[in-house]
């Protein structure tokens, strides 16, 4: 099965940059995401590696063949629309065998493939029935199949589980990753949904005005984000302002408005440099009862209980009125209650420090 | 202030479920008895007559034949305005180039040409020495068979061509990329995918070239020479034989002919319209059946642009240049002294002119007339509101479409003579032109509802609309551009009709005198005929482009 590998390509739509001299690659049997807000230009990238789009500079290669000018029909992919694009006219069967006998397989051939992969997705007794009558999952499966039957040698998907609703999305989550793994098939998934990205990708691509901003597997991107926006983006943070007080070697310490303190990893930092320290709210705690004043210890009141099942999410309101998310597993830690006098503290290693953007935070961390 | 408490009034008088009904069944009262069954009627009125003229083999043989040709001809023609229509249409709405834009302009040209106009356009070009003849000896297509094919051509190829243009735009390109992603080159996914999903506006376009070719009268009549005759000019020419001084028939054998001719014209277009209708959505190209290695040849670069040239040049040598090769003697005669002549009103230009204010007239009272009985009726198609009968209905609104304007306007002549005797020979004729028109209206605005969710008439109502207020303030504004377009298409085909202008009444219309002049029933100059054909021209365009600019910036939705 081939890598897919893009060289300094860029697409324009009038004056408007979707993408944005993009340099990538996606390596063999790899499941791969392109992860953004809406507008991100995902969904492009992903049409100019399936020749849907052509880009106006930059080089497309699949394998080893540049298919800058090669027309989707001679790519060997499987492009996976995400309102599945399936034949209003053909039954399951006819949609299934459409690929092979498009391409001129005799008709054993074509009947070998539309039953084995038909098998795969479980629809082998919905032959007969038209895409208006199957559920919003069959109809994805059959999708899948359908790029499958076809010999697709890389799988193309483009928010493929966005018009399902959350129990069938999660299954199939699981599924499309199984079965491109058991095909051992290059898949690339494009998707806005973080944790869809988080849960199926071997790696992933973060999206914003036409850029990637950062590649990465699932844990790099959670633990280790390189920009404020992918701290935001993957898992959410809270975000506090402040200035480097301290800089030796690699510890620092930031103060915060309201005199506040706390310890953080330094990458680069110098005294007096105004920062933005990111802290993923699950690596923050809580306790009623600890010592404060003392670096990354702060006192808080509790301003909001939300119950969310497996966790709850807590408003807290520093001293310095900062307010902060926690979020702590529901079953197996302390519950608190709104009003209630804590301790907020996390560990040194958990706090990002970046520098302040020159366009502001909000701007910096927005998905509009 | 008065205008929004009248408003008011009204919101708050629509809220009564019998005011609504009382709206919907007067609407239905109204397309029963002025559009649906007079036509009908009539012909059942002079059946007696029929069977009279049944015994002389003569009439029934040229009647016959006549529509033989008639059925012949919009076959023919139909399915070349589809071969033809649909690269062009492609052309138009895949097209990258902004000179499509340029072309689709031009395509929209010849529907501002009366089709009378266009008749005569076409005979200068094909057969008079001012045209292609020039260049040799004799006409290159003499009157007959062949230039009324040509004529039934270049009137119904914009008709097809927009509305395929139409289903092109608003389909969804996905299906087509999924096939091209699964292997299918460009000709394979446009044979297996995009065909079968526009069957319906395919049918609908053939439908409409088919019903154009049967019902034309008057520019058939100018190109169908002494010797050919399809249904429409048979019954024309048997009108024309018993006004004959002295008559040629009996009224008798006119009624029985135009009658016989009419019932089986009618007869024969439902059989055929219901076949279509069945088979069509019955018949599937198979994708089964492959040809890899030829498709792929013919989808891209050289073929395409083989296909693209031949498409060009099929539209430009046969239907454009045909369509407006009037407006050359029109140009000329600007210098000289017709054009004195015509704008002082001088004999025969001030029945011209009257005729041309007759046209206009009458124009503007059926289109307010059939906004007024079919935006109800609309409403009702489109959103159900009379549950299964509705359905029916929907089906009723096409019948005028499909039955030949030539006997639909000798039935309603029928109907209305027998029963209304006094009925104003003006009023026989906006009749006939609602009856006409009446379909494209409530056609064009009920797709236009149809296209709106329902949610948005649900929101309006849970945040305190009145019915009629959800009609004002979300149904109108959504769909006024559609409201303009079905209004400007009932204006033009009304002051072009000629066929049925003919059948019903003596008075003239504007189209009707220009036949007569081309038909040597008066005696002017090509020349003039070519200035009259320009005069009409010119003015629809000035109408067609005012309507235009009020339309724009009132937004598409």
């Amino acid at each position: 099965m081939p890598d897919v590998r893009l060289v300094n390509v860029t697409k324009k739509f009038g004056n408007v940059v979707a993408v944005d001299n993009i340099s990538l690659h996606i390596r063999d049997r790899e499941y791969f995401s392109l992860l953004g807000p809406s507008g991100c230009g995902k969904t492009t990238l992903l049409r100019l590696i399936a020749g849907l789009i052509k880009p106006d500079s930059g080089e497309i290669y699949i394998g080893d063949k540049l298919v800058n000018d090669a027309p989707p029909e001679d790519r060997d992919i499987g492009f996976v629309f995400q309102t599945f694009a399936l034949f209003p006219h053909m039954n399951v069967w006819e949609n299934v065998i459409y690929g092979p006998r498009i391409k001129g397989y005799d008709m054993t051939r074509a009947n070998r493939i539309g039953h084995e992969v038909l098998e795969m997705v479980r629809l082998h007794e919905r032959l007969d029935a038209y895409p208006n009558e199957l559920s919003g999952g069959m109809m994805q499966r059959l999708a899948v199949a359908r790029a499958l039957a076809a010999g697709a040698k890389i799988l193309l998907l483009d928010e493929p589980l966005g018009q399902l609703d959350a129990k069938v999305r999660n299954e199939l989550r699981y599924e499309i990753r199984r079965m491109a793994k058991d095909l051992e098939l290059t898949a690339i998934h494009v998707t806005h949904d973080q944790a869809e990205a988080m849960a199926m990708s071997d790696r992933i691509a973060v999206m914003r005005k036409g850029k990637i901003l950062q590649v990465g597997t699932p844990q790099e991107l959670y633990t280790n984000p390189k920009n404020l926006f992918v701290a935001n983006f993957i898992g959410g943070s809270n975000f506090l302002e402040g200035y480097i007080i301290e800089a030796k070697g690699e510890a620092a310490v930031i103060e915060l408005r309201g005199g506040l303190r706390f310890k953080a990893i330094n990458r680069g930092m110098n005294v007096g440099d105004r920062v933005v320290l990111a802290i993923k709210p699950e690596t923050l705690t809580m306790q009623r009862h600890g010592r404060s004043g003392e670096a990354n210890l702060f006192n808080g009141i509790i301003k909001r209980v939300t119950f969310e099942g497996t966790t709850i999410r807590y408003e807290v309101e520093l001293e310095n009125q900062d307010t902060v998310l926690v979020v702590t597993p529901s079953l197996t830690c302390e519950w608190f209650t709104t009003g209630e006098k804590v301790i907020v503290s996390f560990r040194p290693e958990n706090a990002h420090v970046f520098p302040y953007p020159e366009a502001g935070l909000r701007a910096e961390i927005s998905v509009e | 202030m008065r205008w929004k408490k009248l408003t008011i009034a009204v919101d708050r008088l629509s809220s009564r479920s019998s005011v609504r009904h009382g709206i919907y069944v007067s609407a239905l009262i109204a397309f029963f008895t002025l559009i649906l069954l007079p036509p009908l009627l009539g012909v059942v009125i002079k059946s007696g007559a029929m069977y009279g003229v049944l015994g002389k083999s003569e009439i029934v043989s040229r009647a016959l034949t006549a529509i033989a040709n008639s059925l012949i001809i919009a076959l023919i023609v139909s399915v070349l305005n589809l071969v033809a229509g649909l690269p062009m249409a492609w052309l138009i709405a895949r097209g990258k180039s902004k000179w499509l834009n340029v072309l689709d302009t031009i395509a929209d040209l010849p529907f501002i040409v009366p089709t009378a106009v266009l008749g005569y356009s076409l005979l200068l070009f094909w057969s008079e020495p001012a045209g292609l003849s020039a260049f040799f000896d004799g006409s290159v297509i003499p009157p007959g068979i062949l230039l009324v094919a040509l004529l039934h051509f270049a009137f119904s190829f914009p008709v097809v061509v927009r509305v395929l243009v139409g289903a092109l735009l608003d389909y969804k390109m996905e299906y087509e990329l999924a096939s091209r992603t699964l292997g299918a080159p460009p000709i394979t996914a446009v044979r297996t995918v995009t065909l079968e999903i526009i069957k319906p506006s395919i049918i609908a376009a053939f439908t409409l070239a088919f019903a154009r070719s049967l019902s034309e009268t008057g520019a058939t009549m100018m190109v169908a020479g002494k010797a050919f005759e399809n249904g429409a000019v048979f019954i024309q020419n048997m009108k024309n034989a018993y006004s004959a001084s002295p008559p040629l028939v009996s009224q008798a054998e006119y009624e029985g002919a135009a009658a016989f001719a009419s019932i089986l014209l009618i007869a024969l277009s439902c059989i055929i319209f219901a076949a279509i209708r069945f088979m069509g959505t019955r018949f599937r190209l198979s994708f089964q059946r492959t040809w890899p290695t030829t498709e792929r040849k013919l989808s891209y670069s050289k073929a395409v642009i083989t296909r693209n040239a031949i498409t060009l040049a099929i539209f430009f040598l046969i239907v454009i240049i045909p369509s407006l090769f009037v407006a050359l003697p029109a140009v000329e005669a600007l210098f000289t002294e017709s054009f004195p002549k015509a704008l002082t009103g001088a004999p025969p230009w001030n029945d011209y002119w009257e005729s041309i204010a007759r046209s206009y007239s009458v124009g503007v009272i059926v289109t307010i007339l059939d906004i007024i009985i079919g935006l109800p009726m609309a409403v009702v198609v489109a959103r159900k509101r009379l549950g299964k009968s509705s359905s029916i209905l929907n089906i009723l609104v096409d019948i005028p479409i499909i039955i030949p304007s030539v006997a639909l306007g000798a039935s309603l002549r029928f109907f209305w003579k027998e029963t209304l005797a006094y009925v104003p020979e003006i009023w026989l004729l906006i009749f006939a032109h609602m009856a006409i028109t009446y379909p494209y209206f409530v056609r064009s605005m009920a797709a236009a509802i149809e296209r709106i969710s329902v949610e948005l008439e649900e929101a309006s109502r849970t945040l305190g609309a009145k019915p009629f207020g959800v009609f004002r303030t979300i149904i109108f504004p959504l769909t006024k551009y559609s409201l303009f377009s079905g209004a400007i298409i009932v204006f033009t085909r009304s002051v072009s009709e000629t066929g049925a202008t003919l059948a019903v009444t003596d008075l003239k219309t504007a189209p009707v005198v220009l036949v007569n002049w081309v038909k040597g029933g008066i005696p002017v100059s090509p020349a003039e005929v070519g200035l009259g054909c320009g005069f009409l021209i010119v003015i629809s365009f000035v109408i067609l482009l005012t309507l235009r600019l009020i339309v724009r910036g009132k937004g598409r939705y």
